[in-house]
């Protein structure tokens, strides 16, 4: 059981396949820094497209951070500053010349607790195809509404009271609406922070089957405290300790046969 | 010392005993507390009210008046400038006479007509210019008694007092007993305390000049403080950056809601009307001072109910590409609206209830003119129970507590309204 002390910061260098053909996203040397601490530490990591990549770690070890790094969501937490690059498609989100607006339409999220806005269920969906101009027409942004709302396994559930608040939901029913409002905005990319954490197991299963369908259409980013969700969900899973990336690599490799000791600890529940 | 589990037991049971008379006294306490200021409620209230009733009555005194064309158009000329100015009181004394033809006395006579207020010429002269055909008639007319003798008939002039020092001595009171065994007085209700500005004679005075007074001035109070106080409580709380100078900002603004409000109507007496020459006197001008006085608090609200917006609600907005103002204006702004307005409504009817700046620019000035736009001078409503408090006159107390009963009962709207929004418009989440 002597295994070494895993409150030890390690700077070795990430172990396993950090490199994908084809990436959407490529991560290089990325920093964050909130204030005086420094969150996390250069951190080398390709996304590839129409796949699902799970963020696993204990709690405070930067997951979350990286994944708010991709749509720059930290930019609104103030004294939180990031170095390194993050390319989405080849393009530089940091840069001046990247619109944040436009990158969030690109990059949507799903937050851990469901948060619809206290407004109908169709309002809800239609906010974003509004605020960007994607709809010309009322029949066009109906159709949106119906099409997202499709996809995210709620439309049955939900058809006949579109117009009934968001919150009276259920809170699957809520985080499926929020993934329906984040993909009627037609992003490429899905980033999940821990969405069934709030979830009853069946709730939790549906939104998980949720996740595996949209992959054909959306790459998706995905944190999670829970192995089995991620062995379950994932295509490839890093694995991120105290602010270091440790290990990525394909899931079932992570699960099956792991590079590093750290990554062998945690995923047999040894700690974490 | 280990205690076996009877020990324990024991020691427990000794101490709840304890605890529970404890817990019962701490009770008892705060139900005295209770007590104690409902008791000073009901006292304050009934207090005000029972004084206020005799002020929403009025006396009136009925009198025949013969429009004598001798006294009022001696030249027979039907013109109407004539009858504009003649004099009216003549008819009141001539009507008077005739009822007491043994008063023949000059200070007698003075008396005599003095029962009835001044009011009454002008009643008469409104009365035969609508009518011109009543010259040479007569007509019974109820007139409203003078102050003096609306006190003694509602039994607050102390007759042990002597005849000389009670300011209704005792001739007077002999002819309204004589007006009243020949049933000629009566009591009404007092629809002329609402509809008419203040007077120098208490019978007169009504307390509609004030509330509009009042009211012109909250006006302006609202639509200067509303919208800047929301506005800064909306920078501060959503795009201002945190540093130096946001602090020193934010505790500034906490400071000036506790600086006495006197100081804001030194301010305004020097910067309106000293410096940019405002009317003095004026709602303009009051509602100015009022806004300064009011925007900290207006603030202070609208940051607390800016940050009762949940934050996973703008992440959420944010997360879905809204910019920061679009942010704040679809999503965060309408939730914290309820309680911006419940703040708003509050700092208002502070405002409403304050008179201490209003002294200090003028607006505690005795006007009897309805104010009718924001440049005319004005008086509000706190200011008119300070005057009238102030005014020797018995009938004034009763007018000052009835104008102190508007008062609380426009509070008590306002605070109605608040607390409807509050409950009508917040949003679950």
């Amino acid at each position: 059981m002597t295994s070494e002390n895993p409150n030890t910061p390690v700077t070795a260098p990430t172990v396993g396949e950090v490199h994908v053909p084809n990436p959407i996203i490529q991560a290089t040397d990325v920093n964050v820094y909130y204030g005086q601490k420094h969150a996390i530490h250069h951190v080398n990591l390709d996304i590839g497209s129409n796949s699902v990549i799970a963020l696993i770690g204990p709690s405070g070890c930067g997951k979350s951070t990286f994944l708010r790094c991709i749509n720059r969501m930290n930019d609104t937490i103030p004294g939180a500053h990031m170095t390194g690059t993050i390319l989405l498609e080849g393009n530089d989100i940091y840069s001046k010349s990247t619109d944040v607006v436009q990158l969030r339409a690109r990059v949507g999220m799903v937050f851990q607790k469901p948060n619809p806005f206290p407004k109908s269920i169709y309002e809800n969906v239609a906010y974003g195809p509004r605020i960007h101009g994607l709809a010309s027409s009322r029949p066009d942004l109906d159709e949106i509404v119906h099409r997202s709302l499709q996809k995210a396994g709620l439309w049955e559930e939900v058809k006949d009271r579109l117009d009934q608040p968001g919150t009276g939901l259920s809170g699957g029913q809520q985080q499926r609406l929020c993934i329906a409002r984040a993909i009627a905005v037609d992003p490429e990319v899905i980033l999940m922070d821990e969405p069934c954490s709030a979830l009853d197991p069946i709730a939790t299963a549906r939104v998980e089957d949720l996740i595996d369908e949209l992959r054909d259409n959306y790459t998706i980013v995905i944190v999670t405290h829970s192995m089995q969700q991620a062995a379950r969900v994932s295509q490839r899973t890093a694995y991120f300790h105290l602010g270091d990336l440790i290990e990525v690599g394909p899931t079932n490799k992570i699960f099956t046969n792991p590079l590093h000791k750290l990554t062998e600890d945690y995923i047999s529940g040894r700690f974490g | 010392m280990i205690n076996t589990p009877d020990q324990t037991a024991q020691k427990v049971a000794a101490s709840l005993k304890k605890r529970y008379a404890k817990e019962q006294r701490f009770k008892l306490y705060g139900l005295l507390a209770v007590a104690f200021g409902l008791g000073f409620v009901v006292f304050l209230f009934s207090t005000i009210i029972g004084n206020s009733l005799s002020a929403f009555h009025q006396s009136e005194i009925n009198l025949s008046v013969t429009y004598s064309a001798e006294l009022l158009d001696p030249d027979n000329t039907h013109d109407r400038a004539v009858l504009e100015d003649a004099d009216y009181r003549a008819l009141v004394k001539q009507s008077l006479q005739a009822l007491f033809p043994e008063v023949t006395e000059r200070a007698s006579v003075r008396k005599l007509v003095g029962l009835v207020s001044e009011r009454a010429e002008s009643q008469l002269r409104e009365r035969l210019l609508a009518h011109p055909e009543l010259l040479g008639h007569s007509e019974r007319v109820w007139f409203m008694a003078d102050g003096r003798v609306d006190s003694y008939l509602k039994g607050d002039i102390d007759l042990s007092l002597p005849s000389d020092e009670r300011g209704f001595d005792d001739e007077e009171v002999g002819f309204v007993k004589s007006l009243q065994q020949k049933h000629l007085t009566r009591r009404v209700f007092n629809a002329n305390f609402f509809t008419t500005g203040d007077s120098r004679q208490p019978e007169e005075a009504g307390v509609l000049g004030a509330v509009r007074g009042s009211l012109l001035t909250l006006l302006v109070t609202l639509v200067l403080a509303f919208p800047m106080g929301v506005g800064a409580a909306v920078y501060l709380e959503e795009f201002a950056p945190r540093n130096r100078l946001t602090d020193l900002i934010e505790v500034n603004i906490n400071n000036l809601a506790a600086v006495p409000s006197i100081v804001f109507g030194l301010l305004g007496l020097a910067v309106f009307i000293q410096m940019f020459g405002l009317p003095r006197s004026s709602p303009l001008v009051g509602g100015l001072v009022l806004s300064l006085m009011t925007l900290p608090t207006i603030i202070i609200a609208s940051r607390a109910a800016l940050k009762a917006v949940p934050p996973s609600i703008r992440q959420a907005a944010l997360g879905i590409g809204a910019s920061p103002v679009q942010t704040v204006t679809h999503h965060v702004l309408p939730l914290a609206l309820p309680g911006m307005l419940t703040g708003a409504i509050i700092g208002m009817s502070r405002a409403l209830g304050e008179s201490a700046p209003l002294l200090m620019i003028g607006m505690v000035a005795f006007v009897a003119d309805m104010p009718q736009q924001l440049s005319s001078p004005a008086t509000v409503l706190p200011v008119q129970v300070y005057l009238w408090a102030s005014s020797p006159e018995h009938a004034f107390v009763a007018k000052t507590s009835a104008a102190i009963l508007v008062l609380l009962g426009f509070l008590l709207v306002m605070n109605l309204a608040a607390v409807i929004f509050r409950n009508r418009f917040e949003s679950r989440w």
